[in-house]
């Protein structure tokens, strides 16, 4: 199989009219990666995926695949290949046919053996003389898959790839997409909406929001330590309250959280300023119930209330409202160490200095919060 | 492709079968008028020609006519006419092939470029329509007349000899037959366009298929639907057309159409209008046949 290029692009915006749908983005996907671009409908991410295929010009900046400069290039002379959204499969041409069309379209001699290779890979053998429509949702998708890797592209392009399938088979197809991409070693630019779906196949993401890049990283990385409100709340959910910094001379910074000291590792801060989001993800804190210590860390907030309680299973969830008003989340494994809290009872949070991060106060704390009608 | 009607599986008895019944009853009642309309002006007319085309031919219009299942008819509207079936087709196929080339590109446009222009281009397309047939063939008189713009700027750049014309040559008469029938040819092909999904297009050129190649290979399979429908729309009448051939031609360009029109309305030999009519309507019907069958697109029948 071909080696994977890398793909670089530099200064890229693209306007629609006085719309910027990618504004000034420099990126770089090491080669043989896995990259995830990540964001909302709407964040740039299928523009930007459409300008490395070709199938937009951007208005200024230039689109490196390897070291070549395709930026002038028509798509048909571009070492990519996109899997589309919806797949765009040639509802005319057999299984076979569609797979192997780019192969005929450059003239490759023995393509009918390649094709047959190819449909192998993506368990399709036998399926040769159907037409697209004479097959399922997720067997579409694999010949895509396949209509687009049998190239050995550069890169590969994913828009959404998984996006009309439904949630069990999505989950089949990501471990499906990740076992392809270990074994051809193409670099795979993948563009998706769904955060789990990111972080399960992704190397390394790139969370978009209105046309930048807020944050790239690896997965973990990003959940663990992000950098903006609307990578707090887009990746995972977050608590963020209001803080002061007291002190951000040491190792840890000190911040006042409405009267109570807390701190939180000087590489996990985000601020320069004297006020800032202090943000927890509701799996990091631990509840006990007031007056207990808490079990791990230095960091506690008393005073709150349990005001919800969702029993999912493997966890409890609760709304806690704290003295200043504001209700945080807390998830909890049901290990069964302790009865389950319960309305109304007065608790303690608790949670480790190394597991908080402080955000820029003028960041919208509802940045990238998933409404009821974005999950639909 | 037709999908079998799904197994009734109504698992209440009699009263919903009765409910079903009526319901069935009432679609035929719907089709009654149009199959009404059709017997009265179509199957009775078209048995009625068959019968005229019988009759003995030494019969007139004042004497009346015997009908004596006179085959001999057709052998002698042959004989006669052949050159005029010749010329016909002949000329019909240029200008469906004309309409071709000009309206695939038109529809085109209109499907995948025009943007929100696409409502006034489509307006534009049949806007003629607004005015007479007749009055439209008129003007190309005009158009192609003798001292016109037209031939002067042909003689002008040598397409044409100095004392060349425009103007009662088969060139005129194939023009307004391409003139007349490009509506019927550019909606079908829209039609068909306009539900090609763009990102085939887009696909196409993303695994290596140059915008020519792409359009081979992808766009016009796509469109053939519209292409088979469009080119019948346009060579079934234009092969029976004697308008273009009377007002923009001579004797020498005239159709089998003109033909017809002379043996009902002139010479009153009805006979001979009769077998020439059906003799017109069966090649065309055999043409379409093959036609169909070569193009793979039987569902249009």
């Amino acid at each position: 199989m071909a080696e994977g290029k890398h793909l670089r692009l530099e200064a890229v915006t693209k306007k629609f009219g006085s719309f910027v749908a990618v504004d000034d983005l420099t990126l770089t996907v090491p080669e043989g990666s896995f990259f995830a671009l990540l964001g909302p409908s709407g964040c740039g991410k299928t523009t930007t995926l459409r300008i490395v295929a070709g199938l937009e010009d951007p208005t200024v900046g230039r689109v490196l695949i390897g070291d070549e400069d395709v930026t002038q290039l028509r798509p048909y002379r571009r070492p990519v290949n996109t899997v589309f959204q919806s797949y765009a499969l040639f509802p005319h041409l057999t299984i076979f046919d569609n797979v192997a069309f780019g192969l005929r379209r450059r003239g490759v001699k023995d393509y009918r053996q390649k094709t047959s290779d190819m449909l192998e890979l993506v368990q399709l053998e036998g399926y040769d003389d159907r037409l697209p429509a004479q097959l399922s949702g997720g067997q579409q998708q694999r010949v895509a898959l396949g209509r687009a890797l049998i190239n050995e592209p550069g890169v590969l392009l994913l828009d959404e790839p998984l996006g009309a399938l439904d949630l069990k088979l999505r989950r089949q197809m990501q471990i499906e997409l990740k076992r392809i991409q270990t074994e051809v070693g193409i670099t795979f630019v993948h563009v998706t909406h769904d955060q789990e779906e990111a972080m399960t196949m992704a190397d390394s993401i790139a969370v978009m929001n209105h046309g930048v890049i807020e944050q790239l990283g690896a997965p973990g990385e990003l959940y663990e330590n992000p950098a903006t409100t609307f990578v707090a709340n887009f990746l995972g959910q977050s608590n963020l309250i209001r803080s002061d910094v007291v002190d951000s001379a040491g190792d840890d910074v000190v911040i006042d959280c409405n009267g109570q000291k807390v701190a939180v590792e000087g590489r996990r801060s985000h601020v320069g300023g004297r006020s800032a989001w202090l943000g927890i993800r509701p799996e990091k804190i631990f509840a006990s119930v007031a007056g207990t210590t808490a079990r791990n860390g230095h960091n506690r907030l008393t005073g709150g209330r349990v005001t919800d309680v969702s029993f999912v299973g493997v966890s409890t969830q609760y709304l806690v409202a704290m003295p200043w008003g504001q209700e945080l989340m807390v998830f909890e494994q049901n290990t069964g160490q302790r009865p389950p809290l319960t309305n109304g009872d007065e608790v303690d949070l608790g949670w480790s200095a190394a597991h908080a991060f402080l955000l820029d106060v003028h960041q919208d704390a509802t940045a990238g919060v998933m409404t009821p009608e974005d999950a639909a | 492709m037709r999908t079998e009607p799904a197994t009734a599986t109504d698992p209440s008895g009699p009263a919903v079968d009765g409910e079903q019944a009526k319901r069935r009853g009432r679609g035929w009642l719907l089709l009654l008028p149009g199959m009404l309309w059709l017997a009265i002006f179509f199957l009775f007319p078209s048995v009625q020609l068959f019968f005229t085309s019988l009759y003995d031919p030494s019969g007139s219009y004042e004497r009346g006519y015997a009908m004596t299942w006179h085959f001999a008819n057709y052998v002698d509207a042959i004989r006669d006419t052949w050159n005029l079936f010749a010329r016909s087709f002949l000329y019909a196929g240029i200008a469906t092939l004309v309409c071709l080339a000009l309206a695939y590109p038109l529809a085109y446009a209109i499907a995948f470029k025009a943007g929100r222009w696409k409502h006034v281009m489509l307006v534009l397309v049949i806007a003629p329509f607004f005015t007479s047939f007749l009055l439209r063939t008129l003007s190309w008189r005009t158009i192609l007349a003798d001292q016109g713009p037209v031939t002067d700027f042909l003689r002008t750049i040598a397409i044409l000899p100095d004392d060349g014309r425009l103007l009662a040559t088969p060139v005129a008469v194939i023009a307004g037959l391409v003139y007349n029938f490009m509506p019927f040819m550019t909606l079908p092909i829209y039609a068909s366009l306009d539900k090609v999904d763009y990102r085939l297009v887009e696909a196409a050129g993303d695994l290596y298929a140059s915008p020519f190649t792409g359009l081979r290979k992808v766009t016009l399979p796509l469109s053939m639907p519209g292409v088979v429908s469009g080119t019948l729309l346009t060579f079934i009448p234009a092969s029976g057309d004697y308008i273009n051939a009377e007002l923009l031609g001579t004797p020498s360009q005239y159709m089998v159409g003109n033909r017809i029109q002379s043996a009902f309305l002139i010479e009153r030999n009805y006979p001979l209008a009769a077998s020439l009519s059906l003799i017109l309507m069966a090649i065309v019907v055999l043409m379409v046949m093959v036609y169909v069958r070569r193009a793979g697109t039987e569902e249009l029948l």
